[in-house]
């Protein structure tokens, strides 16, 4: 393979520098090496981006692996071949695997796949509680000191219950520059909840979960956040009332950041009609007021980055009753077809997109060189992508080893071409490049 | 229609048709012998979930009387996902066995729903979690018909634990489907979300709403929702929204009084109420039978099976004189299914 790459005549969008022109890239050794009208190829590949856009690579802030644990639902490799293909060049991984990563042995196993097969940047997100049980601290500094760096904190999954612990948590993690996110649910409101409470679940007779659970937490760990001075990120928010919160906590000045998933952006309770699992998640999908709140907080900054929350499952499993279904469903292959509605509704601009998806969570977990910005000298990671190409969701055809989409059979507009991760071309024409990351 | 997932399914016009088919079946279960041959050579499986013995007995007869063979299945689900199997498996096995119908009991809302994605057979919703009960609501608004010239202007009160009934959410919507108004009574605790949305109002006080109805609907208070604090205690309960004789003579005095069954006597209603006359609660259960081979009949031996009937019928009739009664009975009935 070449050591450099030429991406020609794309639309170049780089929120990082302002930039939004008709530009050629240049890559060669991992970096950008130049930005440009008319560049010469030379021996560079050429990836002809003529009417497609060329922006930094995404960051995926919340994606579930499932491994170690639970290999039959993904991998590192799996994982990091979707989020490749989805246009991800960095992904931060959940830490509720089996064993948890609590501490730095497993932490740094996550991150160092994630290098060693060189399909993405894996970022581990480790533990705030041993074994995520809410009762004891994890081992937060000997992960944050580790090989595998790591910055952000959650027991994500479910949120830390015990609000003096959690206060510890914030403390200790200020000594050590962490992020603190969490998974904004109080149980004891949400408990046996199976979806959003409201007038579908009490049409179909499942329990709900209030959005007012969301609320509570949140505004919890907001007025925690305030007292300890710890950075916090809320881990995918659902609810207007967790938009609110955060609008306002953002305006006091707190360090507090928050993301938002597709399918809050997109689907609403309404999907549940059909008892079909694979529309089960957590937090669930809620009311339309709910979805325009999330859309207006992403339009106007208050949401930082959108995260997919890709949580893979087994197909037995969602085949399962509606109630004995595990929630979630996975997102990194379809993120891109998905959010560019928003675009097309006039929610936000092509480039205040992939702010969203590249810049904005980039700066959440203070990624050096993820996120751009594409000029010269930096490091390569790059996507290119066709916001116009149509394609209908096959999830056979998925790097990942799940299949819980429920945008299957669906034609969605917007598709990745092709992803550059450290300077080399790991995804083009829409497939993984024979070769790359097939180690599993 | 193939399934029965939903009282929603049905229209009024095709509610009155399966009440109207339950009469000829009602007939039929006055007689010596209870049996007619209507679903010869048919399978109906039984595939409960969730222990009931009423409704699966009631549901076992209704086929048995139409001469279905009948299979049970009475399992609680964790059993058949301990062991690995899941519910698409269990469904698919059934269906490798060529079952024609499968009635379900499931405590998940929607178990139903799903199992008809997965088989061919006709799938009939016996109660699932607190989603739908559509037979019950069926063989109650019969049972009211009984009493009651028309639906229309009707004033049904549902009382008691409504978020967790599936009784509740079918008879409401069956019974504002055929033009009746339904109020329901219970705590606050015990109502659930959004109930506006449901096209029902709403009181918390019984006393005062019994003059004004013409069916008293009690709903069975479960005991083990006194772990989730909804009301302070089952005797509060009974205080103010049990049905004791005091209450009932303030009823109107044409005014029924049902209970889906089984009763906590003492608790919704008390133990001389249930035995009253205007009680009709064991005809509840008697017209369970009849309303539910009226349903096995129009959706196992009615339109599904014109061409197998075509095809089988004449040689039977041949010989059944039986059948050839029963069958022009049901012409009576069937053009109004077109």
């Amino acid at each position: 393979m070449a050591n450099a790459i030429l991406v020609r005549g794309g639309r170049l969008v780089d929120p990082a520098s302002g930039t939004d022109r008709t530009a050629d890239i240049l890559v060669r050794d991992g970096r950008i090496e130049a930005v440009g009208a008319g560049l010469a190829a030379g021996e560079a590949e050429v990836v002809e981006a003529d009417g497609a856009v060329v922006s930094p690579g995404f960051v995926d802030l919340h994606v579930h692996l499932r491994e170690p644990g639970r290999e039959d639902e993904e991998t590192i490799a799996s994982g990091s071949a979707a989020a490749a293909r989805g246009g991800f060049t960095a992904i931060c991984a959940m830490p509720n695997t089996e064993p948890a990563c609590d501490s730095a042995a497993v932490a740094e196993k996550v991150a160092a796949s994630g290098r060693f097969l060189g399909l993405t940047r894996v970022v581990p997100a480790g533990a705030l509680t041993h074994a995520r049980e809410g009762t004891q601290l994890a081992a937060i500094g000997e992960m944050a000191r580790s090989v595998a760096r790591v910055r952000l904190f959650t027991d994500d999954g479910r949120g830390v219950q015990d609000t003096r612990l959690l206060r510890r948590a914030m403390e200790y993690l200020t000594g050590f520059g962490g992020i603190c996110a969490e998974h904004c649910d109080d149980e004891a409101l949400s408990e046996g909840g199976q979806m959003h409470e409201g007038e579908v679940s009490s049409r179909l007779g499942l329990r709900g979960m209030p959005a007012e659970a969301e609320d509570l937490a949140l505004a919890r760990d907001i007025a925690l956040a305030r007292l300890t001075g710890c950075r916090f990120h809320a881990l995918h928010v659902s609810t207007a009332g967790s938009v609110a919160l955060v609008r306002a906590a953002k305006a006091e000045g707190l360090a507090v950041t928050a993301e938002v998933t597709p399918h809050h952006l997109t689907l609403t309770h309404e999907e549940l009609a059909s008892f079909d699992p694979v529309f089960k998640v957590n937090p669930p999908l809620r009311s339309l007021a709910d979805v325009a709140a999330c859309r207006a907080g992403l339009a106007d900054g208050t949401l930082d980055a959108i995260a997919t929350d890709h949580a893979p499952h087994a197909a037995h499993e969602k085949e399962a009753e509606f109630e004995a279904a595990p929630p979630g469903l996975i997102g990194m292959e379809t993120a891109l077809g998905v959010v560019l509605a928003l675009v097309r509704d006039g929610v936000l601009s092509l480039p205040a997109l992939v702010e969203r998806l590249s810049t904005g969570p980039a700066r959440v977990l203070g990624l050096e060189g993820q996120g751009g910005p594409i000029v010269a000298g930096a490091p390569a990671h790059l996507v290119v992508f066709d916001p116009e190409a149509r394609w209908v969701v096959d999830p056979s055809r998925f790097a990942s080893r799940s299949r819980n989409c429920p945008w299957a059979g669906q034609e969605l507009t917007g598709k990745v071409l092709a992803t550059i991760f450290e300077g080399r071309l790991v995804v083009s024409n829409g497939e993984l490049l024979e070769g790359v990351g097939a180690t599993w | 229609m193939k399934h029965l997932l939903s009282i929603q399914d049905l229209s009024a016009g095709q509610i009155n048709t399966v009440l109207k088919t339950a009469d000829s079946f009602r007939e039929v279960g006055t007689r010596t012998i209870k049996k007619v041959p209507t679903l010869r050579g048919r399978t109906v499986c039984n595939l409960f979930f969730e222990p009931s013995t009423r409704t699966r007995i009631s549901f076992e007869l209704a086929a048995k009387r139409l001469s279905a063979d009948v299979v049970n299945f009475t399992g609680d689900a964790k059993s058949s996902l301990s062991k690995g199997e899941s519910f698409k498996d269990t469904a698919q096995t059934l269906q490798a066995m060529g079952i024609d119908a499968i009635v379900v009991r499931h405590a998940s809302a929607g178990a139903p729903q799903r199992l008809s994605g997965w088989v061919e057979a006709s799938v009939i919703n016996a109660g699932d979690g607190a989603h739908e009960h559509p037979t019950q609501a069926l063989l109650d608004l019969y049972s009211i018909r009984e009493h009651f010239p028309s639906f229309d202007g009707l004033r049904v009160g549902i009382v008691g634990d409504i978020v967790h009934s599936r009784v509740a959410r079918s008879n409401a919507r069956a019974l504002r489907t055929m033009g009746a108004e339904v109020v329901l009574i219970a705590p606050p605790t015990f109502l659930p979300p959004a109930v506006d949305t449901w096209g029902v109002s709403v009181s918390y006080d019984l006393e005062a709403v019994l003059p004004s109805l013409d069916v008293v609907y009690l709903l069975r208070v479960q005991r083990e929702r006194q772990n989730e604090q909804l009301v302070p205690s089952l005797r509060e309960y009974a205080t103010f929204w049990g049905l004791d004789l005091r209450r009932v003579n303030r009823m109107r005095p044409e005014a029924v009084i049902m209970h889906p069954g089984p009763m906590n006597r003492g608790v919704e209603i008390a133990a001389e109420v249930a035995d009253l006359d205007r009680a009709i609660i064991t005809d509840q259960v008697t017209n369970g039978v009849a309303v539910r081979m009226s349903l096995l009949y129009l959706m196992l031996g009615g339109l599904n099976s014109d061409r197998d009937r075509a095809r089988e019928a004449p040689a039977r009739r041949a010989t059944d004189p039986a059948q050839l009664a029963f069958e022009q009975a049901m012409a009576e009935v069937e053009p109004a299914l077109g």
